[in-house]
């Protein structure tokens, strides 16, 4: 890279300052990823104390070979690539310099001033909220790193507000019913939410407009709702996996859905996102009025405007009817040792794409799907909002026949018309079969009449026992009726006693070969069932 | 001369009988179903000898004592591995009974007719039921036995011949004269033509010409069926001794030897239905012989056979954690079931899971492969069909295939052009490794190039089954 902006050592240096939002407690680097960082042949440098709140100690951060640098300005001024976790502020912009690298979140769609800025003074700028969902990428998808802790944290959020136990139990003191928890929206947050409800033992059941993730809702052990409604959703893939606008049809059902489901639902988490828009009003004030007292709302969307209107940002309020709604935006921040390290990975890996050699040198290479799509600032231009990468984010769902939940009548209906069904071909069958031994009975004599009904009797008698036979045993079986095919001994012993010298000889000769069928077929049926032995 | 005492005691053993096959059902009541089998079958020869069957009983007794030592002495020292020719033997003499039989009934019939010209008394117990007969029920009784022999012959050679194959004392490969199956429709017609004849003028020469076709149509047809389809072969054997019993049933008035005969002919026509849907194929193409013609030429195999010896097999057995058998009739050939037994129970010590597979038309009868594991010891509750087992082949480390070849060939499912597309096989490709124990490079019974000996995560151990798993056994502690 430009070599005239290195100064001291000639390693290309990566900073990191203290965050300056309010109630910022993440850092950019930690002295993990610090560490990796300096494999990839970077020099670290970080602002004294910009770790403290995440729980780093300057000590650790020293241990890993990072150089503190005392203020924010000298850092700024010294690092040729940037790490932070918030958009920058404006003083933060203006101290941008051409060829200078910036790697935070940026909300491009929010901040297009800022973003012009970064443009004007020549430096680049990859904004982490825009790393193209696409399976290469996952590792450095700051937006689903964070989301799970915030999925997770607004279930313990949740519990704290909340008075009752989340499992069921019954104890010496009485029973305790499991609390009901409802997911709005089965995003990566939403997952997560679910995953942490489900193993703290509340019953979850959890809504999202893309049918397409029932499966993954209900393998983390929540209920999926669906929804008595026809309209073909809209395939979620075809919009890199978000969830897009709904029509007004879809969306009465689903409030109609809720409604049902709110005045059981002990805590509701929404965390209903559409990309770029104001987040969605799902939960209606009549819904919440419809809740028990005590119950506890979560709304992970108050960032935009909340999918609950009564929602405030930042804060949290308990309505007249007792009913918790929680609006906080910093959840990741809550948990900052654990957001800050997995964030600090996000950026390592973004790294190490940026550097394919290894060397210590940026190869900002625009070609690349992830790093195009990611980069919203770049040698003067803007470059966002980025074209469509080349690689489709989901391989599109095969239009799934998804089995309508039958209604009851629906139900019965299909039973009805299969028992029908058996009934007629049963009732065919048996008609054929009843003229054909009518039809044999008019010709032939009672006599024979009589035989060819034992006859067919034993046929179906037959054929209803054989089916039953495991398959394990055909050998077996076939032993057995070969021993018992032997009963041929009966015919010849009838003949035997008869005055024929011909006759006698034949039928002495077929009561031997039977004889050696009955002992020989048995025998080795006995020998061979013997062997059958469970472990 | 009614026998009121022998009707009774031959309902109580139609009873014993139905009650012998349905215990088949399942391994331990199968115990308790054999000696239903057994009561009933004493039961209902003591009733005739005290019965119908009084006239020379002494005689009846040696012979069926006879029989019975020699029965007791092939059945001890038999082989489970020689289990199909075994059964296929005893097919035979049923059917070779069942003729003569139905000879005897012809040679009565006559003597009575004959007797009745001259107004003499006719004696013996089937001499009298024939004599009180009106003539529409003595043609019936022409057709009866008739048939009876027909099945019996047809019986009889199919037998010797199945018998034959299957020992390998007759080459297992499909053989058909010139001519074919017009063959057999000539042997068929001149059968017809002869049951036409007989029924006619009652004469001998008809039932012996009719006993010669029969005769040729067993040997024929079987002839024309390749080792592979066995199975099929026996149990339709099977069934048609049955019939034959049934027919002479008809003819001699016994309605035990009806309702037996109707049982095992089901039983066996059942058990044929279950294999030839196992190998998607119709019962008649069966029959015909041969496999189907294909459609078009077959998928280019790519790639090569990779060998691999019993270290590197005894290597990956070692970490694998899941593995199964699927077991064939390479491994009966091979005697091997005592050294997979063994392997088998080195592995579980071990505390791996091992399974077996076992494909419904593995081996050469019905149910062979579990018969011989049984002999084996191996546990039959870890011994799988295919439709419980095959979904587990992705999650599987290591399979084993021992002496088998189409009944795990991906073909099956990738090649429409196979002549064995769309039999259901098992999915043994879809494990991680897959290790083929095989005498050489020869395709299977079908003649089939078998496209998974030549997959990536398939290897070779080439040799006799028995002595490459002894050789494994020495290297798994």
């Amino acid at each position: 890279m430009s070599q005239e902006i290195l100064r001291g050592t000639t390693n290309v240096k990566i900073g990191t300052p203290k965050e300056l939002a309010a109630g910022e407690n993440r850092v950019a680097m930690t002295p993990d990823s610090a560490g990796q960082l300096q494999k990839l042949g970077y020099e670290c440098l970080l602002e004294r104390g910009a770790g403290v709140k995440a729980g780093f100690a300057d000590s650790a951060y020293e241990a890993a070979g990072v150089m503190l640098v005392d203020d924010a300005q000298s850092l700024w001024a010294q690092a040729d690539i940037v790490a932070k976790v918030q958009p920058p502020t404006d003083e933060e912009a203006a101290g941008l310099r051409e060829g200078q690298l910036l790697i935070s979140f940026f909300w491009p769609a929010t901040n297009e001033a800022l973003m012009k800025e970064a443009a004007d003074k020549g430096a680049s700028v990859i904004a982490m909220d825009m790393v193209p969902r696409i399976s290469r990428a996952q590792k450095m998808d700051a937006l689903s790193s964070m989301a799970n802790i915030a999925g997770y944290r607004a279930v313990i959020e949740a519990g704290n507000n909340f008075g009752r136990f989340f499992t069921g139990q019954v104890t010496a003191a009485g029973k305790v019913p499991p609390a009901k928890v409802l997911i709005v929206g089965a995003g990566v947050a939403g997952l997560a939410a679910i995953g942490t409800a489900t193993s703290l033992g509340a019953i979850t059941y959890a809504f999202d407009v893309r049918p397409e993730v029932a499966e993954q809702v209900e393998s983390m052990g929540a209920e999926f709702v669906y929804l008595d409604f026809e309209e073909e959703q809209a395939d979620g893939s075809s919009s890199g996996g978000y969830a897009s606008v709904s029509s007004p049809e879809f969306r009465e059902a689903q409030l109609a859905k809720f409604r049902e489901l709110a005045p059981e639902m002990d805590i509701v988490i929404t965390t209903a996102l559409i990309p770029n828009r104001e987040a969605p009003e799902l939960w209606t004030p009549d819904m919440v009025e419809s809740m028990k007292r005590g119950s506890v709302i979560i709304d992970l969307a108050a960032e935009r405007g909340g999918n609950c209107k009564l929602t405030v940002k930042d804060e949290k309020i308990v309505t007249d009817n007792g009913v918790t709604i929680v609006g906080y935006t910093d959840f990741p921040s809550r948990m900052a040792t654990q957001s800050s390290s997995l964030y600090a990975t996000n950026i390592r890996h973004m790294m190490t794409d940026l550097t394919p050699e290894k060397n210590g040198t940026v190869d900002h290479n625009m070609e690349d799907d992830v790093i195009r799509g990611a980069t919203i600032a770049h040698k003067h231009d803007v470059t966002w909002p980025p074209p469509p990468p080349k690689t489709k984010a989901i391989a599109a769902a095969k239009p799934k026949e998804k089995a309508p939940e039958l209604t009851p009548e629906e139900k019965r209906a299909a039973e009805v018309a299969a028992f029908k069904a058996q009934t007629r071909s049963q009732v065919t069958l048996l008609a054929v079969g009843a003229a054909l031994l009518l039809g044999v009975g008019l010709v032939a004599p009672a006599s024979f009449m009589q035989h060819f009904i034992v006859f067919v009797l034993a046929v179906f008698v037959g054929f209803q026992v054989i089916w039953n036979v495991s398959h394990s045993l055909h050998t077996p079986l076939m032993a057995v009726t070969n021993a018992i095919s032997s009963i041929i001994i009966l015919g010849a012993l009838m003949q035997i006693g008869s005055g024929s010298f011909l006759v006698i000889l034949l039928a002495a000769l077929s009561v031997f070969m039977a004889g050696i069928n009955i002992f020989g077929g048995f025998l080795v049926t006995r020998r061979m069932l013997a062997m059958f032995q469970k472990s | 001369m009614e026998f009121g005492f022998t009707t009774a005691a031959y309902v109580v053993a139609a009873v014993l009988f139905i009650l012998s096959l349905g215990g088949l059902s399942g391994q331990e009541s199968a115990k308790r179903a054999v000696w239903y089998g057994i009561v009933g079958m004493a039961l209902a020869v003591f009733a005739t000898l005290i019965g119908p069957g009084a006239g020379l009983w002494w005689l009846s007794v040696i012979l069926v004592a006879a029989g019975g030592v020699i029965g007791v002495y092939v059945a001890k020292k038999v082989e489970m591995t020689e289990m199909p020719q075994l059964v296929a033997a005893m097919h035979s003499l049923v059917g070779l009974a069942a003729v003569f039989v139905g000879f005897n009934a012809h040679f009565t019939m006559k003597a009575v007719a004959r007797a009745q010209e001259a107004g003499a008394e006719v004696h013996g117990t089937f001499a009298e039921l024939v004599a009180h007969k009106a003539p529409v029920e003595l043609n019936i009784l022409s057709v009866e036995l008739f048939l009876g022999i027909f099945i019996g012959a047809v019986t009889f050679t199919g037998s010797v011949i199945a018998f034959g194959k299957l020992a390998g004392k007759v080459t297992s490969a499909a053989k058909k004269l010139p001519g074919g199956h017009l063959l057999n429709l000539t042997a068929a017609v001149i059968s017809v033509l002869c049951l036409i004849w007989y029924v006619a003028t009652g004469g001998f020469l008809p039932l012996f010409i009719m006993t010669l076709a029969a005769l040729f149509i067993g040997y024929h047809l079987i002839m024309g069926i390749g080792g592979a389809d066995m199975p099929v072969v026996v149990s339709m054997l099977n069934s048609y001794s049955g019939w034959a019993a049934a027919a002479i049933g008809f003819s001699l008035g016994n309605d035990l030897l009806i309702v037996v005969g109707a049982l095992v002919g089901s039983s066996g026509a059942i058990l044929s239905y279950i294999m030839c849907k196992a190998m998607n194929r119709s019962f008649i193409s069966v029959i015909l012989g041969g496999f189907g013609g294909t459609s078009g030429p077959a998928m280019e195999v790519e790639g090569e056979q990779i060998a691999i010896d019993a270290d590197g097999v005894a290597g990956a057995l070692d970490e694998a954690d899941s593995i199964i058998i699927v077991p064939g009739y390479g491994m009966a050939v091979a005697q091997a079931q005592q050294n997979v037994a063994e392997l088998t129970r080195r592995l579980r010590a071990k505390g791996k899971e091992v399974r077996f597979a076992i494909h419904p038309v593995a081996g050469r009868l019905p149910g062979h492969m579990n018969v011989l594991l049984a002999e084996a010891k191996v546990p039959y509750d870890i011994v799988l069909e295919m439709d419980e087992i095959n979904d587990d082949f992705p999650d599987t480390d290591v399979v084993i295939v021992i002496g088998s070849n189409d009944i795990v060939n991906p073909a099956a499912q990738e090649d429409p052009n196979s002549p064995i597309a769309g039999m259901p096989v098992l999915e043994v490709w879809k494990a991680k490794q897959v290790f083929v124990s095989k005498r050489g490079q020869g395709t299977g019974y079908s003649g089939i190039e078998n496209p998974l000996f030549y997959k990536e995560n398939t290897r070779m151990f080439y040799g006799d089954a028995k002595a490459s798993l002894g050789e494994l056994l020495n290297r798994i502690e």
